[in-house]
């Protein structure tokens, strides 16, 4: 078994290569993805290992680049389209929520549409305003997609490669700010056997509170979970992986055996996926539940100028702080 | 300063007038100022509009001034993101003759809507240069007010500009100010790689449609980040105005003179109430795309080199020196003056004030929202409850 020490990065752009060599039919397309290897090089060294054919520099239009996807997609092809920042996904929006959507729906199941719409997603690199954007639910909101985001090296490996195989459109988001942390992924393990993509995970056992995160938020529980512990506190934390469809099976389970949870996102809370997680706790867990299900996440405002994002994001003591609240209640 | 308005100010010509369709090389291109420094009187573009500028020694001084200016303060904010003290930095370097050609030639009433490299056209408009860097630095979203200044934020989104241009300018002419030799025009900036966006070519559209007072001003600087102009189109991109129903011209975007006179004539034809017109301003990115860029990966040094021959600002100086409309000391206090506004631009930076973290629930709405005014008095309390909170 070869087990390599990887970054996020690199294993998707690992990931990336296994897809275009097990099938003929994937093809990449975005802006600078070829030569340059994508602004995070996520795409790196595939144009001149796969050529230009099917590692495709597209002309600047997301639109045109998610739109012309479906062509091929209908032409029989698996197009992996990157969106360059979250904040540049809005020009092609019309053609994800109304055509790629909803193309397998109108045609009676007679067209799939197995396009895979990459994104790297979320704050904390210090940017410029449209660069840290977390747009997860306006896409979980439209019936037809899948979301998914993956939250360390072995699942950004397998993930994107299942996202690729699946039959569905998938808005596969990336934690870039989490791109260059590293871990062990195993390249060799045959993917039908991998962990399924729409399933949530425990990521860390804990038995006094439960903490629900996907993509780079995750990282941010693990350590507020290693910290709580530090105070002898332990705090159960679920990689929820499939953001669409949710899978709260593992979560179910763990709030009642806790009895507490507090679920955490980057995105603004107001009619956001920790509203929607929370209800379904709620709806599922009522009687096992010692507190209502806390929030943390992004507040209502646009993303704010980089030298406030510490502020805007949550972090280990907002998180740690809620937690709090769940034991006070 | 130079204002330049031609038939107004005094003829100082001192080399022999010549007059051609186009230039030797490039018959597409107008070109008023060779890259060695040579005066062409007088130029006739595509569609036999004969361009020309008439300045003063005084404007033609000014001019060179500009560019070095803005060349000087660009290199003052890539050496500051060096440091640290910016996130990011998007450099005009190469640019600087179609951004202060384009600059100059717009009158006080017109009104401007930039990309996120606009800063030759933003020193031009008179507004401080530190502005922009708040944005860049990550303390703030871009400082001016765009209706004071008739220069509005940078937009990153590419293409979204040329769409508000276009309504602006629909107004413009829907509040009846064409028409006349004090009416208004408007311009809109945006990259060769922008022309690919739907957005872009809805602005065309409308712009047509509407015959509205506005100037398409594309700076093709050969790439969109490493994507070279090839992946945008293959046509000349002055050409596609042909299409949508009005003229295009390119103009040598590296010299000064030039984009000053076709910028002027659009907007005046703009301004006169005689509808769009598109210039593409052909150049060159001489730096990486950002200071996050790494050009090497994309294109190769003797690329680069070419077009370090057709430098905006050594043209402007030959022409000067061979004119003799300097005297000796000249070059040296332009350089002067540069290296003094840049110290004072950098000692500024670095004294700008992170915001206070609260402010970032600031101006979401214009009379605030009960959600927002909650959040906002929990995470003053939350920032309170720290011990030792300086908030
Ligand atoms: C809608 C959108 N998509 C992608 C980007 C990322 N991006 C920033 S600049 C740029 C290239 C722009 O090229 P061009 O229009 O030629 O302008 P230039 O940067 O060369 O001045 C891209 C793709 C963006 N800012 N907005
Ligand atoms: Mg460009």
């Amino acid at each position: 078994m070869a087990t390599e020490t990887l970054t996020i990065g690199k294993a998707l752009n690992t990931g990336l290569r296994r897809a275009l060599e097990n099938d003929p039919k994937v093809v990449i397309m975005g802006e600078d993805v070829g030569k340059l290897g994508g602004v995070f090089r996520i795409t790196d060294g595939l144009q001149k290992d796969f050529g230009d054919q099917r590692v495709i520099d597209t002309p600047l239009a997301e639109s045109g680049i998610i739109g012309t996807a479906v062509g091929l997609a209908i032409r029989g092809y698996r197009p992996v389209c990157e969106i360059q920042f979250d904040g540049f996904v809005y020009p092609a929006y019309d053609q994800i929520v109304s055509q790629v959507a909803k193309m397998h729906y109108r045609s009676g199941g007679k067209l799939r549409i197995p396009m895979v719409i990459r994104i790297p997603f979320g704050g904390g690199i210090g940017a410029v305003e449209h660069h840290s954007e977390s747009p997860e639910a306006y896409f979980s909101h439209t019936p037809g997609l899948k979301v998914v985001s993956c939250a360390n090296p072995q699942d950004a490996y397998v993930m994107i490669q299942q996202a690729i195989a699946s039959d569905d459109p998938i808005v596969f988001l990336e934690p870039k700010r989490r791109y260059w942390e590293k871990g062990p992924v195993d390249l060799d393990a045959p993917l039908a056997d991998a962990y399924p993509l729409h399933a949530s995970r425990i990521a860390r056992p804990g038995t006094d509170a439960t903490l629900l995160a996907y993509g780079p938020m995750v990282r941010t529980c693990l350590d507020a979970a290693t910290a709580a512990a530090e105070e002898g506190r332990e705090l159960e934390v679920i990689d929820l992986r499939s953001i669409s469809p949710l899978d709260l099976t593992a979560a179910y389970e763990s709030v009642r055996r806790t009895g507490r949870a507090v679920v955490v996102h980057e995105a603004p809370s107001n009619v956001g996926l920790g509203a929607e997680i929370a209800t379904r706790i709620t709806e599922e867990c009522f009687y096992s539940l010692e507190a209502p299900v806390l929030r943390v996440s992004g507040f209502d405002t646009p993303y704010p100028a980089a030298r406030v994002e510490e502020e805007y994001l949550p972090d280990i003591d907002r998180v740690l702080d809620a937690v709090d609240r769940t034991f006070g209640w | 300063m130079a204002k330049g308005d031609p038939g107004v100010s005094t003829r100082s010509r001192r080399a022999a007038p010549r007059s051609r369709k186009g230039t030797g090389g490039d018959p597409e291109l107008v070109q008023l100022l060779t890259p060695e420094g040579e005066r062409i009187d007088s130029v006739v573009g595509p569609d036999g509009t004969v361009y020309s500028v008439d300045f003063t020694d005084e404007e033609y001084r000014g001019l060179y001034r500009d560019l070095v200016l803005v060349r000087k303060l660009d290199a003052e904010a890539t050496a500051l993101q060096r440091q640290g003290e910016l996130g990011l930095w998007a450099s005009l370097l190469g640019q600087e003759a179609a951004q202060v050609g384009s600059g100059r030639a717009l009158r006080t009433q017109d009104m401007a809507f930039p990309t996120y490299r606009e800063h030759g056209v933003l020193y031009c408009r008179g507004i401080d240069p530190i502005m922009p860097l708040g944005l860049f630095r990550g303390v703030d979203q871009g400082g001016w007010d765009p209706n004071e200044f008739k220069f509005n934020m940078y937009t990153i989104v590419i293409g979204a500009q040329t769409l508000h241009a276009t309504g602006y300018a629909m107004g413009v002419a829907m509040d009846g100010k064409t028409g006349t030799d004090d009416g208004e025009a408007v311009i809109a900036y945006f990259g060769d790689g922008a022309t690919s966006q739907g957005d872009v070519n809805e602005a065309f559209v409308w712009a047509s449609v509407f015959n509205s007072p506005l100037v398409f001003f594309c700076q093709n600087n050969q790439y969109a980040i490493s994507e070279p102009l090839e992946r945008q189109t293959r046509v000349p991109l002055y050409r596609r105005a042909a299409g949508f129903g009005f003229p295009g011209v390119r103009v040598d975007g590296n010299d000064v003179l030039a984009s000053y006179a076709v910028t002027r004539t659009a907007l005046d034809n703009a301004r006169h109430g005689q509808g769009p017109s598109l210039i593409e301003a052909y150049t060159y990115r001489m730096g990486a795309h950002t200071t996050s860029d790494d050009p090497t990966r994309y294109r190769i040094a003797s690329e680069v080199e070419a077009w370090q021959a057709k430098d905006p600002i050594a043209r402007m100086k030959a022409f000067l020196t061979k004119q003799q409309i300097v005297d000796a000391d000249f070059f040296a206090e332009v350089d002067e003056q540069a290296r003094r506004e840049s110290l004072h631009l950098r000692e500024r930076v670095l004294a700008m004030p992170n915001p206070e973290p609260v402010t970032m629930f600031d101006h979401v709405y214009p009379n605030g929202s009960p959600l927002l005014d909650e959040q906002r008095a929990k995470f003053s309390r939350y920032m309170e409850s720290f011990e030792g909170s300086a908030h």
